[in-house]
């Protein structure tokens, strides 16, 4: 999380300093569920994000000089500058992207999953240790669109080894989530395909962590998809081109009261889960 | 960027470039393997295949000769729609990472047949029966192909597909390219695309043109059996993402294909009528007008050379250049509208190389920009007709 948050903060610099180009969209307040569900995955899972893609990539493990020289257009990024910051993808770490149009990864995510099932149920390969899984990330926004639910749909038909995560910040782009969305609780329309629909705090990451257990261990036990809906909130803008000034001041303050760093920082200090000098050394390597 | 592109013809071995001009891929010769055909334009043949009769004039019309026995030609005889399927099947048997995948292709066998029996083969998640959800279905075949499957996307009808332009032109062709070539989508999209008989401006569609500019995406279009299996099989071999078009009214054409395995390239065009006087290039269902054009033009003095060109992007350029270099008239005859058909892009591409070699304008025979009518006639007046195009080469070699 750390990491990401550092990743994050060092890309606006370089793009507020002129340094950097094009639409580049940070993660900050965020972290807490790629984190909590990205560090549950194996190499052989698959996530699949949106154009706000930099913190998922680091935390499947692309190398951060990897992505943020792609976020340069640098040929040593990971992909070859050729994607830039919207189109992260790494093969070797199973992260198939990186999508521009939010709704067109989550069909992708689906196709991943479908391969991950067709494997073990045509190819006949043996998987001692459960289903390859496809964690798909993505916004508010996205929940109003088609291709979310013709994919709800397939991947419950077919009970394919998915976790559709929705990253609740509020707000798509300049759009309240609120004026856009007649029934606002994402989490319920899981039910509605048949599958579970669950509301976490996304700004918890211990939260996130234990909903993330479940989802992914019944994806990979074959049981099918699981919708998770993670309220969280954007520090920064939409993107580092865009003013926020349309969400209200107080609200941001409240929000950041609940960084997710912060929040776990406090927590391991009052459990005595680490001391106040490892962490600080935590914060600088990132 | 391209990944390894498929290049296996069965002909093509030890044919020299100089003769290659002449070569033709034998689309109505029965099944020879592994040798050599030279037919000069004068319809001479020679070449490794003694006692074998070449139609030059290659129409396929419906079977009129039910009596010959079929016993002793080699080969077999089929429809086009089960040619498709033969190449599907072959494919699918010989790599278990193929699958199929699109509207009613599984228990219904397809709309057009093309699928018939391959479910109960090969079971309902290799051919798999999809809702109605182009984008999203099409969307996942992507993603499977990212992931090491080889998915043949079914659009029930082409027009269909434009429900699935998003994950087309953005995931399908660029994929590749925006993962630094980390990622490889070997899907094959196909479906019956084209004018049919009165099925309505909707179901008449001809997406060609509108996916031509889409980078990253190959496009090919079948007109016999003979290349609809070829092609088929190429397509499914091949890494980078095509698009084969079919034709609604082309499905029940019959011919003798090989019994031997064959592929054939896909960025190759069809010499099918070679001539002097006028190069006419075309492909799909506009190859049968043209031909039948060619009947009257010969019978009027004319000597047409018929290109179907059958690669729709890339464009054959070389088979299409010598062309030119020898007949200096250029006719196109295509099925898709006038306003940025495939045609457009042809003539460019022509004028762009081969300008020097031109004794008059390119023509370009298109369907009109409109929508299709429903009623017959008005239909039929929508889309190139033979009588057109004896019009258009008789002012072509004024």
């Amino acid at each position: 999380m750390v990491l990401g948050r550092v990743f994050e903060d060092m890309c606006a610099q370089m793009y507020y300093r002129g340094k950097m180009f094009g639409f580049v969209h940070v993660y900050n307040g965020q972290e807490a569920f790629s984190t909590g569900f990205i560090k549950l995955l194996e190499a052989r899972d698959s996530v699949v994000s949106t154009y706000c893609d930099h913190v998922h990539a680091v935390s499947k493990g692309v190398p951060p000089r990897a992505v943020m020289a792609e976020l340069f257009g640098k040929a040593t990024g990971c992909c070859r500058g050729q994607g830039g910051s919207m189109h992260m993808f790494s093969a070797q770490h199973n992260l198939l992207g990186g999508f521009a149009f939010i709704r067109e990864g989550i069909p992708v995510a689906t196709g991943a999953a479908f391969s991950s099932m067709y494997r073990h149920e045509v190819l006949k390969e043996s998987t001692p240790n459960g289903l390859d899984v496809t964690v798909a990330f993505f916004g508010d926004g996205t929940c109003n669109n088609g291709q979310f639910f013709e994919c709800l749909n397939m991947a419950q038909l077919w009970k394919l080894p998915i976790v559709f995560v929705v990253e609740n910040n509020l707000w798509a782009m300049g759009m309240s989530h609120l004026r856009a969305t007649y029934d606002p609780e994402i989490w319920k329309k899981g039910p509605a395909f048949g599958m579970p629909g669950v509301h976490v705090d996304g700004m918890d990451v211990l939260k996130v962590r234990e909903v993330a257990i479940e989802a992914i261990a019944r994806a990979r036990r074959g049981k099918g998809p699981t919708l998770v809906e993670c309220e969280t909130y954007r520090f920064r803008g939409h993107s580092l081109a865009d003013p926020y000034e349309l969400r209200k001041p107080d609200k941001k303050a409240s929000y950041a009261a609940r960084d997710p760093i912060t929040a776990l920082r406090k927590y391991i200090l009052e459990k005595e889960l680490a001391s106040e000098a490892e962490l600080k050394d935590i914060e600088k390597k990132g | 960027m391209a990944a390894s592109l498929q290049s296996a013809v069965f002909l093509s071995n030890r044919i020299d470039p100089h003769r290659r001009l002449f070569a033709s891929p034998a689309r109505s010769l029965p099944g020879t393997k592994g040798s050599i055909l030279v037919v000069r334009s004068d319809g001479r043949i020679s070449g490794r295949l003694s006692g074998r009769n070449l139609i030059t004039n290659a129409v396929a019309t419906k079977a009129d000769t039910p009596t010959s026995s079929t016993d002793s030609k080699p080969g077999h005889e089929l429809l086009l729609f089960e040619a498709l399927r033969e190449g599907l099947e072959e494919e699918m048997d010989r790599d278990p990472r193929v699958c199929v995948m699109g509207e009613d292709v599984g228990h219904y066998g397809g709309s057009y047949k093309v699928t018939k029996g391959l479910a109960p083969k090969y079971g309902d998640l290799r051919v798999l029966d999809t809702p109605i959800a182009e984008n999203s279905f099409t969307g996942m075949g992507i993603g499977a192909a990212m992931t090491g499957l080889r998915p043949v996307i079914e659009g029930m009808n082409m027009g269909f597909l434009l429900l699935a332009y998003n994950q087309i032109s953005n995931n399908c062709g660029m994929l590749h390219y925006t993962s630094g070539g980390q990622f490889k989508i070997p899907v094959v999209i196909r479906g019956p695309g084209g004018v049919g008989r009165q099925l309505g401006a909707e179901h008449s569609q001809r997406l060609e043109s509108y996916f031509q500019s889409i980078p990253g995406l190959q496009m090919v279009a079948c007109s016999t059996p003979y290349n609809a299996k070829g092609l088929m099989k190429a397509a499914i071999r091949s890494d980078n993402p095509v698009v084969l078009f079919e034709h609604v009214l082309l499905y029940n054409l019959k011919e003798r294909i090989p019994d031997e395995e064959y592929v054939l390239c896909l960025e190759e065009a069809e010499m099918v009528r070679p001539g002097e006087h006028v190069t006419i290039l075309t492909y799909s269902r506009m190859r049968y007008h043209v031909m039948q054009a060619a009947k009257t033009l010969v019978n009027k003095g004319y000597d047409p050379e018929v290109i179907d060109i059958r690669s729709l992007k890339p464009f054959d350029l070389y088979t299409i250049g010598n062309s030119v270099k020898k007949t200096h008239r250029v006719l196109i005859v295509e099925e898709c509208m006038r306003t940025g058909g495939i045609g457009s892009s042809l003539r460019a591409a022509i004028i762009d190389n081969f300008w020097d070699y031109l004794d008059a304008p390119i023509m370009c025979l298109s369907s009109q920009d409109v929508p299709t009518p429903y009623a017959g006639t008005l239909e039929e007046w929508t889309v190139v007709q033979p009588a057109q195009i004896v019009a258009a080469v008789e002012q072509l070699c004024q």
